[in-house]
């Protein structure tokens, strides 16, 4: 199959890499780019390891074509931090011990970020937390501390740095 | 014992890796590339046992970019396991050279220079098989008429083993009641977020670096030594960040193995990550038992004599599941005295995929049946559950005969707390009950059938010039936050902070032997010897500390919160950085180094020390469809002195959530030996919006094996769950629950003999 241009940003700059119409964005994102902070643990689109967010919306990197991303904003967990600050969400992380052996945690991450950001400012039910995450597979930790980190930042406790 | 006086122990800490692992900087294996890199991938068996007549790989080495495809001739044919001080439990070659006994073990594996070209070469290897007849349940597996599943193993019963103690047959004789049951308990998948994975690479020097997702570094360096046929001192193991393990990650799985024969083949360096599927299929799993339980109890609630026979499946190989079939007998009878104990249990081989180690090592199932029998047996009798327990429990300076010493306890005030909780919800609605199960664990095994001739664990402490500590430590990371817990335990025992220490381990060049993380045994093991390598170098800063602040000799010196002082004035001393300074000079040039090792001696068969705990489920039923909502899970845990509270949160919410999957969702179906759901649509785990709220009460006590009194704390919270939750719907649904997991579909057929029995009646 002929290899096709895909020009993208990722985590704000500018990438054209030539790859095979095929090509899935987690394959782009880590192979070629090498953002290996995103993670993929299965392959029936069931762990949300491999979540980013493009334009905004988390996505699961595995189960879109690198080439779909067209143009588009992606941001994976290299991403969040800014000028060597946390974002809100990576601090309450830490706090809240939201993490253990961490394969999930970037997927986790971005999972909660869109879903923080689609909040506006509302606070959000602890169901709806937990549903923002539905899709993420965590074998460690049991949910509930990264449901109580998303609260913390969803109540307004953590500010931009 | 106060234990008020610590400066870090017990205060919550960041993980310290938290920032690389909240940042996407923490690498795993399933992250490593090397120059020159190749991909591996490998063909497994169709069959669930079958004779491999002959493979031609002539096709498969034609297609371009494939560099080499490997079978069990090109390796040394060694039977290997982890069991090393027996050589007939060493009955595994991963790439087999005369039969397969599982669907999924590997026949052959291909290095190809992308991973699409090796996968595609698979369909160019030719296998010629013979298909045997297989068997896959244990209860059929040990008849005489089975197929043999390893040659000269009498009725594929791989290992037995008998427990026993006080008289039992008398001890039944004083029994006002005695109740019998079967249990079938099912296996379980560590589900770990990485899968097996390895990238080996034997270089023209004849050395071989692995870098490989393991819980034990140093158990891996010298498996691997093993079947290559190299000295360990050639077999470089590291550790990169670990995506989980849960007992399933420290046996040599066909990542590592096939990737470092190709690699040796081959001088390049091999990476193979296993898919999802393949993990699922060809890694191990929790161990599915069989139970026939019978018990004798006074009408007073005093017990008087189990004893119990387990069968279990021990699938191809023996691995870990020799182990698991010890402690589940041993924990079947915890945390009660028994006058009279007895357990038989038989590890018998099938065609399936072996069972292993995984989280609670055999416990769970134990626990599964033990703690539903007693209410079971309570509700015979007219008996409270609550009573009986405090009645038999284990107390502090009791001996289990001939096991164990328990040198401290805190399951009386665990029940006590449980009790007052269950008691303080009231009556509850219908279809909803509220269960409760005890039990223990050990911290540590002290058994050493691994042949290990290092020290159990070992630590060694250096401090810089500058203050800061260098902590090279051979336990394992594996995400339960090891590192963290000896980062504290050395910034209390040295008086710095956390962040002057720097963790070092997973890697075997540069870190002492340690056997790893598995049985519960970091915590007290490891913890010991960087407790005492911390002190080694601590008394040796502290004798330059006399000399330079020039005092009685009878007073007591320490360093606390960076500063060095006289115990009974603490406002007289220095700092300590400008101690360290003032040593490193008085010891011409040298940095301060401290050497800790742990190794048990005489205490007992299995474990220096215990936790205790009890659980209450609160669970409710839909009678229509038989689905269960688990609303709490409330925990009472004695794992003596608390380290790292926010990791122990997290042991605890964790565990729940890996218990309930296996109380009443993790199911791994087989027909004619094939995993029916090897994916994560199919296979359900736990996820968020059905995590119950979990709570936690913690019971102070001090064990005095334990660094600063710890023990135990996240293994054997695995252990009550299954078994509460059965309480939960024996309690709020009157039927009693044998087989696990609780799916909706048991529920509703036990529902429906209710029926049929009452209606009889």
């Amino acid at each position: 199959m002929e290899k096709q241009l895909l020009r993208f940003k990722v985590n704000g700059d500018e990438y054209e890499v030539y790859i095979n119409p095929k090509t899935l964005l987690a394959e782009v994102i880590r192979d070629h780019l090498g953002f290996t902070g995103t993670k993929r643990g299965c392959e029936t689109v069931s762990c949300g390891a491999c979540t980013v967010n493009v334009n905004g919306f988390s996505v699961k990197s595995c189960s879109v074509l690198a080439i779909q991303c067209q143009d588009m904003d992606v941001t994976t967990v290299e991403g969040l931090e800014k000028n060597g600050k946390l974002s809100p969400i990576q601090r309450a992380f830490l706090d809240n011990g939201s993490y253990q052996c961490g394969f999930c945690t970037p997927g986790m991450l971005m999972s909660s970020t869109a879903f923080l950001e689609e909040l506006k400012g509302e606070v959000p039910t602890e169901e709806k937390i937990r549903e923002s995450i539905e899709g993420n597979v965590c074998r460690c930790t049991g949910y509930n501390s990264i449901v109580r980190a998303i609260d913390a930042v969803a109540q307004g406790k953590y500010k931009e740095e | 014992m106060s234990h008020a006086k610590y400066s870090v122990i017990n205060t919550p800490v960041h993980n310290i890796d938290g920032v690389a692992k909240v940042t996407g900087r923490a690498t795993y294996t399933f992250d490593v590339t090397l120059p020159g890199m190749l991909y591996g991938k490998i063909l497994r068996s169709p069959h669930p046992h079958a004779k491999i007549l002959n493979i031609d790989a002539t096709r498969a080495l034609e297609l371009p970019g494939v560099k080499a495809v490997v079978t069990g001739k090109d390796t040394l044919g060694i039977k290997q396991g982890i069991w090393r001080r027996y050589e007939e439990l060493c009955d595994e070659q991963i790439l087999p050279l005369e039969k397969v006994r599982y669907i999924g073990e590997p026949v052959a594996a291909v290095a190809a220079v992308t991973e699409e070209i090796a996968e595609a070469a698979l369909d160019l290897i030719d296998v010629d098989y013979e298909v045997l007849p297989a068997v896959f349940e244990p209860l059929e597996a040990i008849k005489k008429e089975a197929p043999t599943i390893h040659e000269g193993v009498e009725r594929n019963v791989n290992v037995t083993r008998h427990i026993e103690w006080g008289d039992v047959d008398e001890a039944f004789e004083e029994a006002d009641y005695i109740r019998e049951d079967w249990f079938k308990c099912s296996g379980q998948h560590h589900m770990c977020m990485e899968t097996r994975a390895a990238v080996s690479s034997f270089t023209p020097d004849g050395k071989l670096t692995v870098w490989t997702s393991t819980q034990s570094a140093y158990y891996h360096q010298a498996l691997l030594a093993g079947v290559f046929g190299l000295r360990d001192g050639d077999v470089r193991v590291l550790a990169p960040y670990v995506g989980g393990g849960f007992g399933g990650k420290f046996e040599i799985d066909s990542a590592q193995f096939c990737s470092g024969v190709l690699s040796m083949k081959l001088h390049k360096p091999v990476k193979i990550v296993l898919t999802r599927e393949e993990d699922f299929i060809a890694s191990k799993r929790r161990t599915p038992m069989f139970y026939y339980v019978r018990t004798g109890i006074k009408k007073d609630g005093t017990f008087c004599a189990r004893e119990s026979r387990m069968f279990s499946n021990g699938g191809a190989y023996t691995g870990m599941g020799a182990t698991a079939l010890y402690l589940s007998g041993f924990f079947h009878s915890f945390p009660y005295k028994w006058r009279g104990y007895r357990y038989d249990g038989y590890r018998v081989y099938t065609n399936t995929m072996p069972s292993t180690s995984m989280r609670g090592f055999g416990a769970p199932q134990a626990m599964f049946c033990s703690e539903q029998q007693i209410d079971w047996i309570c509700a015979d009798l007219g008996l409270d559950p609550f009573e009986v327990r405090r009645k038999n429990g284990h107390t502090e300076g009791y001996e289990v005969p001939g096991q164990a010493f328990i040198a401290s306890c805190g399951l009386e005030q665990c029940i006590n707390e449980i009790e007052k909780w269950v008691k303080s919800k009231g009556k509850l609605p219908a279809n909803r009950g509220i269960g409760i199960s005890s039990c223990g664990f050990m911290s540590g095994g002290i058994f050493n059938w691994f042949d290990s001739p290092y020290s159990f664990s070992s630590a060694v402490v250096t401090i810089n010039f500058d203050g800061t500590v260098e902590l090279h430590v051979g336990c394992q990371d594996i995400g339960q936050g090891s590192n963290t817990t000896m980062a504290i335990i050395a910034a209390e025992t040295l008086g710095v902070k956390i962040e002057d220490i720097k963790v070092h381990s997973g890697d075997t060049d540069h870190c002492p032997a340690d056997l790893g993380a598995w049985g519960s045994r970091q915590t007290l093991m490891a913890g010991n010897a960087v407790k005492m390598a911390c002190e080694d170098a601590k008394k040796q800063l502290l004798e330059f500390a006399y000399a330079e602040m020039g005092i009685n000799i009878v007073y007591d010196l320490d360093i606390k919160d960076r500063w060095v002082h006289i115990v009974a004035r603490p406002e007289r001393g220095l700092p300590y950085g400008d101690l360290v300074k003032k040593a490193l000079r008085g010891k011409d040039g040298q940095r301060i180094v401290g050497r800790g090792y742990y190794t048990p001696h005489r205490k007992g068969m299995i474990s220096p020390a215990y936790s205790y705990m009890m659980q209450a489920v609160d669970a409710e039923i839909d009678p229509e469809t038989g689905k269960i909502k688990i609303y709490e899970v409330m925990t009472a845990h004695d794992c003596g002195q608390p380290i790292n509270p926010l990791g122990l949160i997290g042991q605890l919410e964790g565990a729940a959530s890996m218990a309930l999957g296996y109380a009443y969702l993790e199911d791994m179906p087989f027909e004619d030996g094939k995993m029916m759901n090897p994916n994560l649509v199919d296979y359900k785990v736990i996820k968020a919006p059905e995590m119950p709220k979990t709570d936690i009460i913690e019971i102070d006590t001090y064990e005095p094996e334990g660094p600063y009194g710890a023990k135990e704390a996240g293994e054997g919270l695995t252990n009550p769950t299954a078994a509460a939750l059965g309480n939960a719907v024996f309690n709020a649904m009157g039927i009693q629950m044998k087989e696990l997991p609780i799916t909706p579909e048991r529920i509703l057929k036990a529902l429906r003999e209710k029926k049929e029995q009452e209606a009889q009646k």
